[in-house]
């Protein structure tokens, strides 16, 4: 189409993607994104200065001070501003310290779950024909497994804890990242400058680090992140099952059912926590949803023009119609 | 077709074997079945007679091959919990999970066409602004949270239906919305952004330049071709349903299905259910695999079969 | 029908100082800046230029095909006198395309429809303009598959696109765009995509089509040797301009615009002697943001201040008119290659 070599030039000439502070300049002016980075950001500190801002020890109980209300309500003080649970312990602390369940799990997975995936891809996409084959096959196999059923047998067979969790996570979730590697390995190395580079001799390590390793940061940020959002999930569903964090430690989907059995008399032992869950999900998607945009060249190119052709519908001219005919 | 379904059906097995491989590991390597199984104040004697009596002080390869037989046959053991086949038990619950998923995929399904193909009409649009919003937002809800949720607001608060169990139609309401939401969400996203792709295809210009009116190319052309990375999406919803996800809102819902039944075994170690369970459900997925891709080629006439 | 009567016809396509503009990061792409265009009934109008030089959007206009992040930006596009561009005349414009006036795409690999077979491709324009029935338009189809030269078209018209060459693609592309006998067929480089010994057929096709069917035809090409053949008028394109045009073997005996001259020039040709193909220096402009004056003045060997002004298209001779202060006059020495060669 003619239009994307009228389009060619001037994307090429803009700042590459290296440069912090036009990105940087963007996030800002998109209100989304730019939501999402913000409360990453918050949650990240709270999760490591927690006990600086949690009012409370988030393990203590107090028969006194059991099932009270959030501060607002008729019943609620301002000793705890989002209540107490039926133990009497301080929600608004269990939420703070519930953050470092959520993003260890996450963390700790998507690094060992991708490194694994990443260089069981990298390795099948560059031996290529047989091993490739059986090693494709192999992640074929375990992509067909009843997941969260075999994660269940497991974790009941070797007993529930975080690192068994995180263990068990990992195990049945590196397979998408070997997929995806694998894809981009494979069709970098069909480039015609890649092909050059092998036939004149370049060494394999030189390729990889020159030519593919590049092209499979984007790709991998954003999967990375969104793997994030799902490992998040699967924590508090596993713990929300009593198969992931035990007590005394604290994590949202652990709160979440010890409250749903408060559900006629305390709303706000499920409401907050699970509500914790979600906005953390959210902003990540969000942010996520921005980069996975930006870092395209194309994507960013089809996003402006949109926002123009929306602009332009509401200054009244429709698309592709003259403006005086 | 012959050659392809021989060749699908071995992989199959291959799968069957590697979960028989990895849940023989979990529950007669990793784990001790005794320890598992038996109340804590049993005695070292009675833990050599229950060995004894399952078979498990033989050697492992002689336990594998005998675990192996009993599988071939269906016989996974007694249920510990119940004291009758496990595989019985499957039978009874398998029919609750399976409607739960219908209803709940079938809702996701049939919303997430007309919303997809709405908001790709107008990329960056009002509606195509709620569809990404809404989706994301979708996305970021723990089921098991917004199961609560529900039942605090419909049942509980409103009255109007009722939290937990099986009965009337009105059992199926919230356990199927809450199933249904976030694969809603996924499956409208990809509509979405596969008819957006679709539209700016050279074939659907082609249809353009012929004067083909509108909802013969967004209907005939684009979406049609959109209905194959849909089809991929939505038969990896379901079996991942199968595979275990309505284990969150059977528990939540008190919903007598495969997942609650797998959750109750768990509770009472009773290995034995849970195994049985893993194995049908892993037999289920191989058979859904398959025919998704003979669905396929009924789609796309460029997948063959061998 | 002699030359004189087919200029007095009226035309039935105009274009009318056409400019279509896309929005891109980088700013405003100007891609058609100003296009006077016309085609008679019966007439074969070859569009040449490079590419980038606004050959395919104006075929893209005409067949309503520009939308985000293109639009068009001013002018007008008639249809027997009657704009296409008009609230009115878009619901007649949707009437036209498919039926009188059809496009056939460069690239037939991607222009149809994976999942459908052929035959239901050319028979839904049938159904749409003609209201031909199911089975009607089947037969129809047949038939049409045949006179494009595809042999079988019974066992043909149930195939799906993956199952044909590009070659035979390209014929029912063909087939399609006439399906309808239209008035105006527009081939937009209709054999770029192709094998060499393919292209030759299906010119020839293109040819023997309009011939019988008394088509006009646009064809858009950047291949000179295509059109000296085939066509009667010659417009060329250059940054979004038309900066000459007039009938064909005019323009190629004398080219009056220096580009045009150039083109002429860098044009391989199989009697000559030239050993070394001869390139014009330089490239085309951004159309970010186009020159005020002649586009192609900075790689013009006549440029001279006064070419920062926009030349009109006037008539150079009874055959030719041209975009440039001095038409007309050689702008290159008589090939040097040539001279070098012989020495």
């Amino acid at each position: 189409m003619a239009v994307t070599t009228h389009a060619a030039p001037p994307t090429a000439a803009k700042p590459r993607s290296g440069s912090f502070r036009p990105i940087a300049l963007e996030l800002w002016h998109d209100k989304a994104g730019m939501i999402g980075f913000t409360v990453i950001v918050l949650l990240i500190l709270m999760a490591v200065f927690a006990p600086l801002i949690a009012p409370y020890d988030p393990a203590i109980q107090s028969v006194a001070a059991r099932l009270k209300p959030p501060a607002w309500l008729p019943k609620g003080s301002w000793e705890h501003v989002l209540g107490t649970d039926q133990l009497g312990r301080d929600v608004l602390s269990r939420v703070i310290y519930g953050a470092r369940a959520s993003l260890l799990v996450g963390t700790s997975v998507v690094l060992l779950a991708g490194t694994f995936g990443v260089l069981f891809g990298l390795f099948a996409g560059f031996k290529g024909g047989r091993i490739d084959d059986l090693m494709m096959r192999l992640v074929d196999i375990q992509v067909a497994f009843p997941g969260l059923l075999m994660i269940l047998l497991i974790i009941s067979a070797v007993g529930p804890s975080l690192s068994t969790m995180i263990v068990v996570l990992a195990v049945t979730n590196w397979m998408i990242y070997a997929r995806v590697v694998r894809g981009i390995v494979l069709s970098v190395r069909q480039t015609p400058y890649v092909e050059a580079a092998e036939m004149i001799g370049c060494k394999p390590g030189r390729v990889l680090f020159k030519h593919i390793l590049p092209n499979l940061t984007s790709p991998l940020l954003t999967l990375g992140i969104l793997e994030f959002t799902n490992i998040v999930l699967a924590e508090a569903a596993m713990s929300f099952l009593g198969l992931g964090v035990q007590p005394p430690a604290t994590s949202w989907g652990l709160d979440v059912s010890n409250g749903k059995d408060y559900i006629f008399v305390a709303w706000w032992l499920i409401t907050f926590p699970g509500l914790s869950i979600s906005i953390t999900v959210l902003s990540i998607n969000l942010f996520a949803n921005w980069l996975r945009v930006t870092t395209d060249p194309q994507e960013r190119e089809k996003r402006f023009a949109r926002l123009k052709a929306v602009e332009r519908r509401r200054n009244g001219a429709p698309a592709g119609a003259p403006a005086k005919a | 077709m012959g050659a392809f379904l021989l060749r699908r059906i071995f992989q199959g097995m291959l799968v069957v074997l590697g979960v028989t491989l990895v849940v023989f590991v979990a529950t007669r390597m990793v784990g001790d079945p005794a320890k598992v199984m038996l109340p804590l104040s049993a005695t070292d004697a009675q833990r050599a007679a229950f060995n004894h009596q399952m078979g498990l002080d033989r050697p492992l390869g002689a336990q594998f091959i005998t675990f192996v037989g009993d599988l071939s046959t269906l016989d996974f053991g007694d249920s510990l919990w119940q004291r009758r086949p496990a595989i019985q038990i499957v039978f009874e619950r398998l029919p609750n999970t399976l409607a739960l998923i219908g209803l709940g995929l079938g809702l996701a399904v049939t919303l997430s066409l007309p919303l997809g193909a709405l908001a790709a009409l107008r990329p960056g649009g009002v509606a195509d602004r709620v569809v990404v919003f809404g989706g994301l937002f979708g996305l970021s809800l723990p089921q098991f949270w917004l199961g609560l949720l529900m039942i605090m607001f419909f049942a509980v608060t409103l009255k109007i239906l009722p939290t937990s169990g099986v009965g009337g139609p009105s059992h199926y309401i919230l356990p199927a919305v809450t199933l249904a939401i976030p694969s809603l969400a996924r499956l409208m996203m990809l509509v979405r952004s596969s008819v957006i792709d679709e539209l700016n295809q050279q074939y659907v210009r082609t249809a353009r330049a012929k004067g083909m009116r509108f909802h013969t190319i967004l209907f005939g052309h684009a979406l049609r071709n959109a209905l194959v990375p849909f089809l991929t999406l939505a038969g990896w919803e379901f079996i991942s349903a199968l595979a275990g996800y309505t284990v969150v809102v059977e528990t939540v819902f008190a919903w007598p299905g495969l997942g609650l039944t797998a959750m109750k075994a768990i509770e009472r170690s009773d290995l034995f259910l849970l195994q049985a369970i893993v194995f049908t459900v892993a037999i289920m997925i191989v058979i859904v695999n398959i025919l998704l891709d003979v669905l396929y080629k009924l789609i796309d006439p460029r997948i063959k079969l061998a | 029908m002699t030359e004189m009567d087919m200029m007095s016809e009226a035309a039935l396509l105009e274009i009318d100082r056409l400019c279509v503009e896309f929005d891109t990061r980088g700013g405003v792409v100007h891609g058609l800046r100003g296009v006077d265009l016309s085609v008679r009934r019966g007439e074969t109008l070859a569009i040449v230029g490079e590419s980038g030089s606004g050959k395919s959007v104006t075929a893209q206009a005409v067949m309503g095909l520009i939308d985000v992040p293109g639009r068009i930006a001013s002018g007008d596009i008639r249809w027997k006198g009657q704009s296409m561009l008009s609230r009115e005349g878009l619901a007649m414009a949707q009437d036209i395309r498919g039926k009188d006036v059809a496009l056939i795409f460069q690239d037939p690999m991607t222009s149809l429809n994976p999942l459908m077979t052929i035959g239901a491709q050319i028979g839904e324009v049938l159904r749409r303009h003609l209201g031909l029935s199911k089975i009607q338009a089947r037969t129809r189809t047949e038939e049409l598959l045949g006179a494009v030269g595809i042999s079988a078209p019974r066992r043909r018209v149930d195939q799906y696109p993956h199952e044909l060459s590009g070659g035979m693609r390209q014929r029912v592309m063909i087939a399609m765009a006439i399906a309808c006998e239209p008035q105006l067929l527009i081939a937009d480089e209709p054999t770029t995509a192709l094998d060499v010994t393919i292209q030759a057929q299906v010119l020839e096709l293109l040819a023997g089509l309009q011939e019988t069917l008394r088509l006009s035809v646009i064809l858009i090409t950047h291949d000179l040797g295509v059109v000296a053949g085939l066509c009667h008028r010659v417009a060329v394109m250059y940054a979004g301009k038309i900066i000459e045009t007039g009938l064909a073997d005019d323009v190629f005996e004398r080219p009056s615009h220096p580009y045009t001259q150039g083109l002429i020039r860098s044009t391989p040709r199989l009697d000559d002697q030239m050993e070394r193909l001869i390139a014009i220096e330089g490239s085309p402009p951004s159309l970010l943001a186009p020159p005020t004056g002649c586009a192609f003045s900075p790689r013009c060997p006549l440029s001279e201040p006064k070419c920062a002004e926009q030349p009109p298209l006037v008539a150079v001779h009874a055959g030719a008119s041209a975009a440039c202060w001095h038409p007309a006059t050689p702008a290159w020495r008589e090939a040097p290659a040539l001279a070098e060669a012989v020495s």
